[in-house]
């Protein structure tokens, strides 16, 4: 009977032995509320900081955000400026950058993983791909003016920013196309095989559909890192004033597509900020306030593509 | 060395070999893996590899399908005959994937792709360049039946695979594998992630099974190798101790090592 029935809470005071362990779990528990009242201060700093920029660029740009500022383009009058020409080069700029890095950077990674021996030259070749990623973008831009500007000819052109930028995410693109890779359990790549696979059907019928969540998650923290840079766009010689577009990719009638704005002079947002930020009045710090607005807009909306992507195909897919 | 001690079958009138194991060796870099086995498989039998953990009997069944292949640093000696044609399995003459096509395999945990069910048995038949539409949907209804999957699945042939329980996964994976119409089908430790009812539904169907296709199963569980196998063979560290008939290898061993194992003193 008894044995169905919890004994008693014992309510004699407790034994030294017990007291001490009781005032040691005491003093730890201290440690744990001061460590994470520790962390929720360094997180507040954080955010507060962000906060406030991006408070003081939206009280200052807020006001000049309208839609003709963003189908204007720059002018000696700050009132009438606007950045058309700036999120058009950025536009094309990224679709070049995109282009380029992409297929270069997945198929790297994918080389990488799938292909390539595992032997000393991978390895180094594998540590000098994660170095890439550290090196300062005004390097890239410094190889990019010698390279791209003048020897290939290609001027200072979106090409040559393109290709620049490119160059510089390529290796977050290298290394997120592993990453992704390497999640895939080997048990799914021995299944495909044992029904008779080669390695590129193993390939393009397992290893990139299931890592392309996490390689365009890569791509676009790539892209948005490369939406900001102004260092080597600013080395290989963007314009920082622009009155005019592009041409147009559809080109003139009769033509399908034209690829002379490839070799057009450009600016992008940026740049555009830098101008005005260096100019004494205060209409054009408003400017670059609301073009700082629209940049970090299209930098938040890309990385929140990026979190739906890898929310959205986990839960198709779970090993 | 321990002494192996292979003894013919009981031949019956009908028994016409699959495969024949000769002084296979293997090694992964310096390590032998495995030591110069001989046995033979019997067409439309169930052979069943028995052992301890790490005794080689995985590594015997990959070499079945040149499995070893997708790692570096490993090495076969001797020769698997694949009949009728008697092509030596192992020879690096042969592609893997040839040997692959003919040969398929049902891993230890169920490793559905994640595609939907219909395009996970489809598979096999799309590496195979099969593109009419009626000869997949009727491959696909065929392999799922002779999985005893068809009832379950037939209503749900576009969900993703990884919605079927685990049990159902490894009929899946079953089905994936007899689509191709293999001529052996390898088991490695089918059962070892599924519980007791699922466990006996996958080894109800492996002796079904047998009729279409020749069996290879690995396991660690002496009682199924019993149930569904008409030969076993007992493999210790890499060597091949004892190859009989199931009821000799359980009831009258040769081997003590064998004896041993079986009644469980050592394993």
């Amino acid at each position: 009977m008894s044995t169905l029935f919890l004994p008693a809470a014992d309510l004699s005071p407790p034994g030294t032995g017990q007291r001490d362990m009781r005032r040691l779990i005491a003093r730890h528990r201290i440690w744990d509320r001061l460590f994470g009242l520790l962390g929720v201060l360094a997180l507040l700093f954080a955010l507060l900081v962000f906060a406030l920029l991006f408070g003081q660029m939206l009280v200052n740009g807020l006001p000049q955000l309208s839609w003709d500022f963003l189908t204007s383009f720059p002018s000696r009058r700050a009132a009438s400026a606007g950045i058309l020409s700036a999120w058009v080069g950025t536009v094309l700029v990224m679709l070049v950058t995109a282009l380029v890095a992409v297929p270069l950077g997945v198929g790297a990674g994918i080389y990488l993983e799938e292909y390539a021996p595992k032997n000393l030259l991978t390895d180094i070749i594998e540590i000098n791909v994660t170095n890439l990623a550290g090196v300062p973008s005004i390097i890239y831009g410094l190889l990019a003016l010698g390279l791209f500007v003048y020897q290939f000819g290609l001027g200072h052109s979106i090409a040559a920013a393109g290709l620049t930028l490119a160059l510089l995410i390529l290796p977050v693109v290298i290394v997120a196309t592993r990453e992704a890779i390497r999640t895939i359990p080997q048990q799914i790549r021995e299944g495909a095989y044992a029904c008779g696979a080669s390695k590129w059907q193993v390939v393009a019928h397992h290893v990139v559909p299931y890592s392309l969540p996490g390689i365009m998650t890569g791509v676009i923290i790539g892209l948005a890192r490369a939406i900001g840079e102004t260092a080597p766009i600013i080395t290989i010689g963007a314009l920082t004033f622009i009155a005019f577009l592009p041409p147009s990719p559809f080109g003139q009638p009769g033509q399908l597509l034209s690829f002379e704005w490839l070799a057009a002079p450009f600016t992008v947002m940026p740049i555009q900020m830098f101008n005005w930020i260096s100019r004494p009045e205060a209409a054009f710090q408003a400017n670059a306030a609301a073009a700082g607005l629209v940049l970090v807009a299209m930098t938040l909306s890309m990385n929140a593509i990026a979190i739906w992507i890898r929310y959205y195909f986990r839960q198709k897919i779970k090993w | 060395m321990v002494t192996t001690t292979v003894s013919t079958p009981s031949a019956k009138p009908s028994s016409e070999l699959k495969a024949q194991v000769n002084s296979l060796s293997f090694y992964y870099g310096d390590f032998q893996a495995l030591k110069g086995i001989d046995f033979p498989v019997e067409k439309n039998q169930v052979t069943a590899l028995i052992g301890p953990s790490g005794c080689g009997k995985s590594t015997f069944l990959r070499c079945f399908n040149r499995m070893h292949d997708l790692y570096p640093n490993m090495r076969y000696e001797g020769e698997i005959l694949l009949y009728p044609d008697g092509i030596n399995i192992v020879s690096p003459e042969v592609d893997p994937i040839e040997v692959r096509m003919r040969i398929a395999m049902v891993f230890q945990k169920p490793n559905p792709f994640p595609k939907s069910i219909y395009e996970n048995v489809a598979y096999g038949l799309r590496v195979r360049g099969e593109r009419q539409r009626n000869v997949i949907d009727e491959k696909v209804e065929e392999a799922l039946r002779s999985a005893a999957l068809w009832d379950e699945a037939k209503d749900r042939l576009n969900e993703l695979a990884f919605n079927l329980s685990g049990g159902q996964q490894q009929r899946l994976c079953i089905a994936r594998a007899l689509a191709t119409d293999p001529e052996i089908l390898l088991f490695d430790e089918p059962t070892s992630a599924l519980d007791p009812i699922a466990t006996a539904r996958i080894e109800e169907l492996v002796s079904e099974l047998k009729e279409k296709v020749t069996i290879l199963i690995v396991t660690h569980n002496m009682q199924q190798a019993a149930r569904v196998s008409a030969y076993t063979a007992f493999m210790y560290v890499g060597q091949l101790i004892e190859f009989d008939d199931t009821k000799k290898i359980f009831t009258n061993p040769s081997s003590k090592l064998t004896e041993e194992y079986i009644t469980g003193r050592f394993g």
